[in-house]
């Protein structure tokens, strides 16, 4: 099964409300991000993919197992950093990520030693012998991650993971999720509602809004191709323009009030794009009155996505 | 963005301990935190003063026969140590009992537990044990101790051939009192995120309820309605063991099934309560 997660009609309902609507979908392995706004259902999502909640209806699988009839083997490959803090109380930062080592089923010598390696791979090495109680939320965080990673699970869930963090320690942060999705050969989804943090550590992305699938896919498809694109106003002969466009490689879209986007593939020389479009232009014998680069993010799949559904 | 500078994570490829084991190390390590407090320690110690008074009433006993008359050793001896040690318990069940699941509330534990490869019941099964061990140390240890301290001090076992029973009711009334607070600590535990609270609940669960008995006990001028009593039902199904004539006039099959349906309550509040994530319908 080369899917980490897939959903199959899964509905949850919080009493009367109904928070997923039918949801399928398969999330692939690699890092994939959760995208919603606040009360999209990405955390209903991972908790009933822990088990917490019994869905109402549907079917889940997490790499290759049923939740509802393997929940505890399910866990036991997954690492869960949740959302709000958490964590054992009275214990220092080095016994609270041991401890959860063995519950995890590791020995205690063995769940010892990961959970120093564990520490200092997060940037806790010098704060390990501390009472968790007296860690700052960007170290508690950093802690969540820690006690998520300590039996080495295939699959991660990480539900707001750069929550609280200062712009250091969200870099840090990041970094780390894209070290050990990217580098390390572990699974990641990351629930988020900042869009750069998906855009940086996933390759695909799943978005949610109101309990239904917005969008799914990799990032890059959903950016649609490589390059950059231009909104192009001329006075002139359009057409022509346009042919000598297409005859230059450059794809060109009439987008009502004589405006043209002009999609430029990847650079193909050093020639800045605008230049290009210029010379193209200046070919054609047509006069540019408008040009204005939009390159296409994460950001604008995420509203397209939002908006159509 | 910043380096990754720290490439020291690893995979694990060493062993895994079968899946179901996890409430030993949730006992461990209860366990070990709760004696790293020292009232608990002090409590434990001081519990154990009554054995040793016990121990000397046996002591004289059997080295002067003239005392048999007054400090005679028999079941019921056993029966009111079992009962004496109920005080020492109440405590312990408190100062031991009340944090166990409130404390993980209070800092959102329960979601790191639960996203563990264990069941509900290994975690209820952890905390529940690490508190009967705690009773245990103050009911059924010392309990068997003198047990063991009057077979050696008689040189004989005249005492468990006159009362072939001693021995089962001492282990059954002692787990009794281990069982039934324990649950029903725990159970509260798991309604609060405060564990003064819950400790102000249980004390008002065994005065209220003490109380209650009291009024209706001297309004209707008889002990049948021992059973609205907590501890008067423990009391009531603890004579019954010994086989010794009760204080109270209640049936024991009434105070049994009390006792029961505080146990099936506390399992049904732990079932509700201990979750991985609290949903507000």
């Amino acid at each position: 099964m080369n899917a980490a997660v897939a959903l199959e009609q899964v509905i949850v309902d919080y009493g009367r409300r109904r928070v997923l609507h039918g949801l399928s979908c398969t999330l692939p392995r690699g890092a994939v991000g959760l995208l919603g706004p606040n009360g999209a259902g990405k955390s209903t999502l991972l908790k009933t993919l822990l088990g917490f909640i019994a869905p109402t209806g549907g079917r889940l699988r997490v790499l290759g197992l049923d939740v509802a009839r393997s929940p505890v083997e399910v866990r036991a490959r997954i690492g869960y950093m949740p959302e709000n803090d958490g964590h054992v109380p009275g214990m220092t930062a080095v016994g609270f990520v041991a401890f959860c080592g063995e519950l995890a089923g590791l020995p205690p010598s063995d769940a010892t030693q990961r959970a120093h390696e564990v520490l200092h791979y997060v940037g806790l090495g010098e704060a390990r012998y501390r009472p968790v109680e007296t860690y700052s939320t960007g170290m508690r965080q950093r802690i969540k991650l820690a006690q998520a990673l300590v039996h080495d699970p295939d699959l991660l869930f990480l539900d707001e993971p750069t929550n609280g963090m200062d712009p250091r320690g969200r870099d840090e942060m990041l970094d780390l999720i894209r070290d050990l999705a990217h580098n390390k050969g572990v699974n990641v989804i990351v629930s988020s509602h900042l869009l750069p943090d998906v855009e940086y550590t996933c390759d695909h992305v799943v978005v949610l809004d109101r309990g239904r699938i917005a969008a799914a896919g990799s990032i890059d498809e959903l950016k649609g191709p490589a390059g950059r694109i231009f909104e192009v106003r001329v006075k002139g002969d359009a057409a022509a323009f346009a042919a000598r466009l297409a005859a230059a490689g450059m794809q060109c879209q009439e987008s009502g009030d004589d405006l043209m986007r002009v999609f430029v593939p990847g650079s193909v020389d050093d020639m800045p794009d605008q230049q290009r479009i210029c010379r193209v232009a200046l070919d054609a014998g047509v006069q540019v009155r408008h040009l204005r680069s939009s390159l296409p993010t994460l950001e604008d799949v995420f509203a397209r996505a939002i908006g159509e559904s | 963005m910043s380096l990754v500078h720290d490439q020291s994570y690893r995979r694990y490829t060493g062993a895994r301990r079968p899946i179901g084991r996890a409430w030993i190390v949730i006992l461990r390590t209860t366990l070990g935190a709760l004696f790293a407090r020292r009232p608990l320690i002090g409590l434990l110690l001081l519990s154990w003063v009554p054995f040793l008074v016990r121990t000397v009433q046996i002591y004289v006993v059997e080295s002067y026969p003239q005392a048999v008359e007054v400090l005679a050793v028999s079941p019921r001896t056993f029966r009111d140590f079992i009962d004496f040690q109920g005080l020492f318990a109440f405590f312990v069940t408190i100062y031991a009992g009340s944090g166990l699941i409130a404390g993980d509330r209070r800092v959102n534990a329960l979601q790191i537990y639960l996203s563990k490869p264990l069941l509900r019941t290994e975690y209820i099964a952890g905390k529940l044990g690490a508190l009967m061990v705690c009773l245990a140390l103050v009911t059924l240890v010392p309990a068997v101790m003198l047990l063991i301290m009057q077979v050696l001090m008689a040189g004989n076992l005249a005492l468990h051939r006159a009362a072939p029973g001693l021995l089962p009711a001492v282990l059954l009334a002692s787990m009794l009192r281990i069982v039934v607070p324990a649950m029903v600590m725990v159970a509260l535990s798991s309604l609060s995120t405060s564990s003064r609270y819950v400790a102000v609940m249980y004390a008002g669960l065994l005065f209220v309820s003490e109380a209650l008995y009291g009024v209706v006990a001297r309004a209707t001028g008889s002990t049948r309605v021992a059973w609205l009593s907590l501890p008067r039902n423990l009391d009531v199904v603890t004579d019954a063991i010994f086989r010794l004539p009760s204080q109270h006039d209640a049936p024991v099959v009434l105070s049994a099934l009390v006792l029961i349906a505080f146990v099936v309550a506390s399992i049904v509040v732990l079932e509700r309560r201990v979750r991985g994530v609290e949903v507000v319908a």
